[in-house]
């Protein structure tokens, strides 16, 4: 897909938006014992509504922005939010999913891969505490608490993405159809 | 073309796949005063007006999911916190006389100065930010060096221990929790005065792991832990001495040493508020 100028302006704009409003308020509202994560949702949305280069780009530029605000080290969020944007973005390529579940099942995958991707690379750089069982239960908790606001983060970005998305060749068709321009028994 | 989309596609996802290790490697290999520390700095200084701002805006939308999560966790701390009640009644009467005695020896020895954390010159800040994995147990908070605050200081809140500072900018800091897997905490039994070093559970923030006590020591369900305000004979702790940390749930006698639990006395999860102590022991400190 194209990126136009406004159409990146508005992508930078949101990954600005949402890692700010992720740090100062979603991170600090506990939902059964755990909190909402919405940078792995917003990736996968932007990776799926504009493909998987640009997925890829904002994941890792989301990643940076959090460990740079976050001070925390630099490369693991950017290494494992660019995966996620990036096979967002192959799905819509490959499979270009209609269903109207879809985000809330890719925004499933998209936390458990982050949250699996975060402690994967903190056991490799050395954990120097024990690590509970309930790190699991956090883990599946997390999902979770993302999978319900999965739909309404991905309406969000679409909304805010959709005035500079290119027109979709099949949004067009279904327009024209229900106003009667192609419809074959308009035809008939 | 659709060989070149292909190519594209993959260099763009190496390249960046590239620099997130070089980055990784870099930051992970480098001293806390190299440049890419630098870097954080003075990005965490510009945003952390920022954060400040929108963290202030923010607050009543914070305020309104955080009653439905309260709501939500309502029912299990209500059961929770009668079974708290039943043993704190027990304990009350247990104490009352331990308090009475405890006041006349405190005016004897002029204690109660001593374990003031007056004296240590509290700085009172507001959580503006906050990690959102259960792998960094950190918080942004609005004050920096330009106001008193250096690395390494102790952070309360009105329940007890919160952490410590680890990262300072003129006008924020990064407090790294108690709940944090690269934090410890020298700390005694508050009732027997054995010694040992709280660590968290990863992936449970309610819950601490008191190491190193020997099988010996007395420790039994409900006593207090405080921190200890040494790490060895000869060596003070960077906590004073005497701060609450948590209550003891659960011992486990099944080792060498004895693992005792702890649920921090700290609401770590909604910090709102918390206080820096500015002056560490011996009076150094702004």
């Amino acid at each position: 897909m194209m990126i136009t100028p406004q159409l990146g302006v508005r992508i930078a704009v949101l990954a600005v938006v949402a890692t700010i409003v992720e740090i100062a308020a979603v991170s600090q509202v506990s939902i059964f014992g755990v909190s909402a994560d919405l940078s792995p949702l917003v990736v996968m949305s932007v990776g799926l509504l504009t493909g998987s280069i640009t997925g890829a780009v904002v994941g890792f530029g989301v990643g940076l922005l959090l460990d740079l605000t976050l001070v925390q080290t630099l490369g693991v969020s950017s290494l494992i939010y660019l995966g996620v944007g990036y096979w967002a973005g192959r799905i819509r390529e490959l499979r270009d999913p209609q269903a109207a579940l879809t985000p809330l099942i890719l925004g499933a995958a998209a936390t458990a891969g982050a949250t699996c991707g975060y402690a994967v690379i903190q056991f490799l750089l050395g954990v120097d505490a024990p690590v509970s069982l309930l790190l699991v239960r956090q883990i599946v908790t997390t999902i979770v608490v993302n999978t319900l606001i999965a739909l309404p983060v991905y309406a969000l970005v679409r909304r805010w993405l959709e005035p500079s998305l290119p027109d979709d060749p099949r949004r067009r068709r279904r327009r024209a159809y229900t106003t009667g321009g192609l419809s074959p028994l308009s035809r008939a | 073309m659709y060989d070149k989309t292909v190519r594209r596609r993959r260099a763009v996802l190496g390249l960046l796949v590239a620099l997130s290790l070089i980055l990784l490697t870099a930051y992970f290999g480098e001293a806390a005063g190299g440049g890419l520390h630098a870097v954080q700095r003075g990005f965490v200084e510009v945003v952390a007006p920022i954060q400040d701002g929108a963290s202030r805006a923010l607050k009543p939308v914070r305020d309104l999911f955080g009653w439905f999560g309260d709501t939500l966790d309502a029912k299990g701390q209500r059961d929770s916190l009668r079974r708290q009640l039943q043993q704190l009644r027990n304990q009350r009467i247990q104490n009352a006389d331990a308090v009475r005695q405890l006041a006349e020896l405190k005016k004897i020895f002029n204690l109660d100065h001593e374990l003031s954390l007056a004296s240590y010159r509290p700085l009172t800040s507001r959580v503006i930010g906050r990690a959102p994995t259960v792998w960094y147990s950190t918080v942004n908070v609005d004050r920096g060096s330009g106001d008193g605050v250096r690395v390494d200081q102790p952070v309360v809140d009105g329940d007890g221990l919160v952490g410590k500072v680890t990262f300072v900018t003129p006008n924020s800091s990064v407090v790294t929790l108690i709940t944090d897997h690269t934090s410890g905490v020298s700390a005694r039994i508050s009732e027997s005065g054995a010694l040992g070093v709280v660590q968290p559970a990863v992936g449970n923030p309610n819950d601490l792991l008191m190491q190193y006590l020997q099988q010996g020591d007395a420790v039994r369900t409900g006593n207090s832990v405080v921190t200890a305000g040494t790490t060895s004979g000869r060596l003070d702790s960077v906590f004073p001495p005497g701060i609450p940390i948590g209550q003891v749930t659960r011992v486990d006698q099944n080792d060498l040493f004895k693992g005792v639990h702890i649920r921090p006395f700290a609401s770590l999860r909604t910090l709102d508020y918390v206080q820096i102590l500015l002056r560490t022991r011996g009076g150094t400190g702004p």
